[in-house]
């Protein structure tokens, strides 16, 4: 019997909960006996030439190693290799440590090896930086005038406008709203956020006779290892990454970041192992950020509410360098459309430097803003018709029949069916029954006013178009269990049980009986990692397939064994082996076959890449909130979502992904924004200052399941990883703009503070 | 300065600086890294151990000041009711079986916290856990899956 | 982060504590629950050379029936002062305010005297002190005062204690059976109040506290006055932000802090039954 879509707990609990999982600062490796700490020296200064960094004093301290600036790093310590390479070379090639000049606070500027966290902590407080202050670009509207140009040889903050590129549809000669009976446009912000793991980057790492051994905190250990290979001039086999236990990621522990790559320079040069574990002012300030766009959206339709025509214009914010971020506002132009059928769409895309933290994919990545754009501009759509979102929507979405559907742009969704999903969560949260209660609370002028919102979404996942890839290895140990090797790796997701049933299905073992490896370079022949809600349908078809293949050769030895036709034999979890079909009673063990194999000189092994298609996962989301309208305060009592991301192996782990994003989500609209003062000073650098949620601003969520299996890949799964993310935030500050249309308010921008809320209030009454 | 701690069930005496905090001390000196540190503000709760039976933040505290105190961690919960070997306290069983973690980072910190409030609050509603955990930040599972736990913690009857 | 180095003092009395406190001056600084002053340190913005340990002290950890008031030493922990039933019974709004100050774990070592003492503006107990009209005990070298609460508060992180004095009691007046409301409006439940405001009503007397509604813990005193001028509770509300200057932050301007104290004022007369 399959366990498919049974509630398998985690393997990887029992530890978890008992003594803590191993992180990277708990690795207590024989190796790494001795390890000195290094400390960071950040720069205080969003945008200024470096004059002078003295670092006499700081390197006189008791404990102190060395104290280094980018002058005492050598060539040899090559740049990094760019992950995305399409932006100027100034600005995708970022220095090592600051050199020359600074391009926001907490890029490193120096750094200090002692013999003691304390030590290092110390001697960092007497490097004295000498800077000559230059004027910072802070923020898109500002950034993007060019008032003050960050790289001067690219003259421009500008870098990259997609459409210089084909990448985007651009604006074209005909006025695709001739004929548009009602039109609308607005200005959206999609704030910077923090993706806020738990646990910060850390890292650890020895050159251990000429091979470089690095336990760092990622969600890429290979990437990782490419990384350090290229700028250190490794083989990849003379440079092992173990990814230990790792403590979240969101898009934050992708590749590798400037301070990372430092550190084993730093060891080479002292000749010692070294160690670094970030500060949450650290995580917050210098590791980087997402989301960061403005829009400006037009729509259009007739007055009946079908919309004709939309347009998304999406300047993004890459910070001072341009990294992952920087390529965002593609995705968010690939998504544009969303789950609608209009039938012209156009969009224009850019990034511009600023002199803040640099962005990366934050859970979602490009796809959120997409959705939020779109449904926020269907609401302002639907309001000045003055029709039901909710109808609009109906009316305008792409029928279940219509897949695979291929969008204006060219994007092929695999299967859908948004009508279904949308009409579950409305039902699930008794949508009729809300309607009513806000009649009533409106006719009595009740203080506490009751919003609807509703966001419906699809997003890309296993992206970029056309797909990916993942490796897997299975083999069968001589005492017939299993090893089941994956390219993908866990920081959270439950890989190991989840990785370890998709193989114990298809092996026909018990789960107890596959050990499962993943995170450790030299043990993994290839992978590419966790990010994009990729895993499970690259790894684990990888492993699908590595065991299916595994099981072939075992049913030929197996039929050998039992004098059988292979074609006639089958594994059999129940009968713990193979038999021939319907005589389960003679049956060969799987070490039996294994002891059967080495005596033939046979591999109970396969390895390999499964190459797969994208997919498109989707949902709705049906969020109710209660606002204040003397404060403006917004709580949220009620959240329901259908999310579909195809079949579903194991329903707990698929539930936890939707839970974690739908919390990120309603954060994003309520409590979470990074700020910068003018100056480019952050001012929620640590989690008293940002709005990181907590249990008590949440109610639990009501999840309603839906399935429509992809078949771009054996498993029919769908990512699910960022997809509570994507619709929750549009759902809430649609649901907050509806607690107060009737009082004129037709859009707040997020985070929907209580300040920002009550301004809306007073407006709209100001203007009534 | 030297102090005297029971951790655990076990008398540790160590020579500390008076700076080192709690935290720092249980981890890098005792060597008990089940306890985990996320931020620097008394805000994510990733450190909570119990002192003398009572939830409180290892981080802000210095480990002089539980000289001749008694703290329990992550590692001693399960012995600390008796628990036979392999078995878990009722509340690990019960994130266990909510899925109530994933990456596991705040998970410690949680569990403790868990544990001191259902000591303070046997019964309580899924309101007084959520504002009984405000302190206890967690990344991965939107609180849902934690909520469930110490709400089922409750009804078993378990401490 | 990891503070700076400090040397370490144990005080076993309040007396030890004033002594320490008069032998290295200004270069030391009392440590309670600590958990105003840790993090400060953690980020190297307190740097006290020498730190004077008082959670020993365990005679400065009581509350008593005082007769009139309830004597609450200062290092009573909020935890104890939340769940004292005589705490409840005698002083609901104490009690009250109390349990929304930080988080459990916060109130499980953070204590009334550390938490008043800090002088924090946003901090939620001074207001409940300032409406009911506490009392404050010092002691120093040359011996004990009490402090009437209206002049405890001077300025920033600012109190009437003397460098080498320690608080030692805080004194509430026994308010069985009267009116209370403590009004807190954050955004997340941990954190601090965006704007706070305690309201206690005996025999008719109206006293309102407000938190972060000034760089100190201010007394809503013309809310108060319009009160006893015979106004509504409507009418005293829009008052109460008079004669407050509150600071603009990341959570809330000047203007939205003033706006912010009225709504809630209102809401804490109405629900302590003033109409």
């Amino acid at each position: 019997m399959s366990i498919m879509g049974t509630r398998v707990l985690r393997k990887e609990d029992p530890k978890f909960l008992t003594e803590g999982a191993t992180y990277t600062a708990d690795i207590s490796h024989p190796k790494l006996k001795g390890a000195v700490h290094a400390h960071f020296v950040r720069s205080t200064m969003a945008h200024a030439k470096i004059l002078e960094i003295d670092t006499s004093e700081a390197a006189s301290q008791p404990g102190v190693l060395a104290v280094y600036t980018a002058q005492d790093i050598p060539e040899s310590v090559a740049p990094a290799p760019v992950m995305v390479p399409v932006f100027p070379p100034s600005m995708m090639h970022r220095p090592h440590l600051a050199t020359g000049s600074v391009r926001f606070v907490g890029e490193p500027v120096a750094v200090v090896v002692a013999e003691t966290p304390a030590q290092a902590a110390d001697a960092a407080d007497l490097v004295f930086a000498d800077y000559e202050p230059l004027p910072a670009a802070v923020g898109l509207a500002q950034a993007e005038t060019d008032n003050t140009v960050i790289y001067e040889d690219v003259g421009s903050n500008t870098a990259v406008d997609f459409k210089n590129m084909n990448m985007v549809t651009g604006i074209g000669e005909e006025d695709i709203f001739a004929d548009c009976e009602v039109v609308v446009e607005h200005d959206l912000i999609n704030h910077r956020t923090a993706p806020a793991p738990l646990e910060g980057r850390s890292m650890a790492c020895v050159w251990d006779d000429g091979r470089l051994i690095v336990w760092a905190s990622t969600q890429t250990p290979h990437g990782f290892r490419d990384n350090l290979a290229a700028v250190y001039g490794l083989e990849a086999e003379n440079c092992q990454v173990i990814a230990p236990d790792v403590g979240g990621g969101f898009g934050q522990k992708i590749g590798i970041t400037a301070d990372e790559i430092v550190l084993p320079w730093l060891s080479q040069s002292l000749n010692r192992p070294i160690r670094w574990t970030e500060t949450r002012t650290e995580n917050l300030t210098a590791c980087g950020h997402g989301r960061a766009q403005l829009q400006k959206v037009k729509i259009g339709g007739s007055q009946g509410g079908q919309i004709k025509a939309y347009r998304l214009q999406i300047t993004g914010d890459a910070g001072a360098y341009t990294g992952l971020g920087a390529f965002l506002p593609f995705y968010t132009h690939l998504m544009a459309p969303g789950v609608y059928n209009f039938p012209k769409v156009e969009t224009t895309a850019k990034s511009v430097v600023s002199n803040t933290t640099p962005t990366l994919a934050y859970r979602g990545a490009g796809r959120p803003e997409a959705t939020a754009a779109i449904e926020r501009a269907v609401d302002l759509f639907a309001a000045e018709c003055g029709l039901s979102p909710v109808e609009v929507r109906r009316m305008n979405l792409i029928s279940k029949d219509s897949f695979p559907y291929t969008t204006p742009h060219g994007t092929e969704y695999d299967t859908g069916d948004y009508e279904t999903a949308l009409n579950l969560a409305l039902e699930a949260a008794d949508y009729p029954a809300l309607l009513e209660e806000q009649a009533r609370r409106r006719a009595q002028g009740s203080v506490k006013q009751l919003g609807i919102g509703v966001s419906v979404y699809v997003e890309i996942t296993g992206g970029p178009a056309p797909g990916g890839q993942e490796f897997a290895k299975v083999e069968i140990t001589p005492e017939g269990k299993a090893k089941v090797y994956s390219g993908s790796f866990s920081h959270g997701q439950g890989h190991a049980t989840t990785f370890v049933s998709v193989a114990a299905d298809q092996l026909g073992m018990d789960i107890d009986d596959i050990e499962f490896i993943q995170g450790d370079t030299d043990l993994v022949a290839e992978g590419t990692g966790t990010f994009g809600s990729r895993s499970f349908q690259f790894a684990g078809s990888a492993v699908y397939d590595a065991s299916r293949s595994v099981v072939d050769v075992a049913r030929e030895i197996a039929a050998g064994l039992l004098e059988a036709n292979v074609d006639d034999v089958l594994v059999d979890a129940e009968a713990d082996g193979f038999h021939v079909a319907g005589t389960p009673a003679v049956a060969v063990s799987w070490a039996q076959v294994a002891g059967a194999a080495q005596e033939q000189g046979k591999k109970l092994m396969h390895e390999g890449q499964h190459h797969a298609n994208c997919t498109y996962p989707f949902g709705a989301h049906v969020i109710v909130v209660e606002v204040d309208t003397e404060t403006g305060q917004v709580t949220v009592p009620q959240v329901v979502t259908c999310d579909d991301s195809g079949t579903i192996f194991n329903p707990n782990i698929v539930e936890g992904q939707r839970h974690g994003g739908i919390a990120q989500g309603i954060a994003q609209a309520l409590t979470e924004e990074v700020v910068f003062d003018e100056d480019g000073n952050p001012i929620t650098s640590n989690f008293a200052d940002y709005g990181f949620i907590s249990a008590a601003e949440l109610p639990s969520f009501k999840l309603v399941p839906l399935e429509t299996p992809t078949p771009h890949n054996p498993l029919g799964a769908k990512g699910i990883g960022e997809s509570g993310a994507i619709g929750a935030t549009p759902a809430t500050q649609s649901a907050v703009v509806n607690a107060l249309s009737h009082l004129g308010v037709r859009h707040i921008d997020i985070p929907l503070t209580p300040e920002r809320v009550w301004q809306a209030i007073v407006d709209a009454t100001a203007q009534n | 300065m030297e102090i005297a701690v029971k951790i655990n069930g076990e008398q540790h005496r160590h020579d500390v600086e008076p700076r080192t905090l709690l935290v720092h001390y249980i981890r890098d000196t005792v060597g008990l890294t089940g306890t985990n540190i996320g931020c620097d503000t008394s805000s994510c709760g990733a450190c909570t151990i119990h002192l003398n039976g009572e939830s409180v933040k290892s981080c802000t505290m210095f480990a002089v000041q539980a000289d001749g105190e008694e703290l329990l961690t992550i590692e001693g919960l399960a012995a600390s009711v008796n628990a036979t070997d392999g078995q878990m306290h009722p509340m690990q069983e019960a994130f266990r079986s909510c899925h109530a973690l994933q990456c596991g980072y705040c998970t410690p910190g949680m569990v403790m916290a868990s544990v001191s409030l259902l000591e303070e609050n046997p019964n309580p509603n899924e309101q007084e856990v959520r504002q009984g955990l405000e302190g206890n930040l967690c990344r991965c599972t939107g609180y849902h899956n934690i909520v469930k736990a110490v709400l089922e913690c409750a009804q078993g009857g378990a401490k | 982060m990891i503070p700076a180095a400090f040397d370490y003092v144990r005080a076993d009395s309040a007396e030890a504590a004033i002594a320490a406190l008069a032998e290295h001056g200004d270069e030391a600084k009392l440590l309670a629950g600590g958990h105003s002053l840790i993090p400060l340190m953690r980020f190297r913005l307190a740097r006290p050379e020498v730190l004077v340990d008082v959670g020993r002290v365990d005679d400065l950890k009581y509350i008593r029936d005082g007769g009139d008031h309830l004597a609450i030493g200062a290092l009573t922990r909020h935890m104890d002062v939340e769940t004292s039933e005589l705490v409840q019974a005698e002083a609901p709004l104490l009690a009250a305010a109390t349990s929304h100050v930080g988080d459990p774990q916060v109130r499980h070592r953070g204590t009334i005297g550390g938490s008043v003492a800090h002088g924090d503006s946003a901090s939620d107990i001074p207001s409940v002190l300032i409406a009911t009209g506490a009392t404050l005990v010092a002691q120093g070298p040359s011996g004990v005062r009490e402090i009437a609460v209206d002049d405890f508060f001077e300025g920033f992180l600012e109190t009437a204690l003397a460098a080498e004095e320690i608080l030692t009691e805080i004194r509430v007046p026994k308010v069985g059976g009267a009116g209370w409301s403590f009004q807190k409006f954050n955004r997340r439940a941990q954190d601090w109040a965006i704007v706070g405001v305690s309201v206690q009503v005996l025999n008719g007397s109206v006293g309102i506290g407000l938190v972060n509604m000034d760089t100190k813990p201010i007394r809503a005193s013309a809310a108060e006055a319009a009160l006893v001028g015979g106004s509504s509770a409507a009418d005293a509300a829009e008052v109460a932000p008079d004669s407050c200057e509150p600071t603009g932050d990341l959570n809330a301007s000047p203007d939205f802090r003033r706006h912010l104290a009225k709504v809630l004022t209102r809401r804490a007369l109405e629900e302590a039954g003033v109409s």
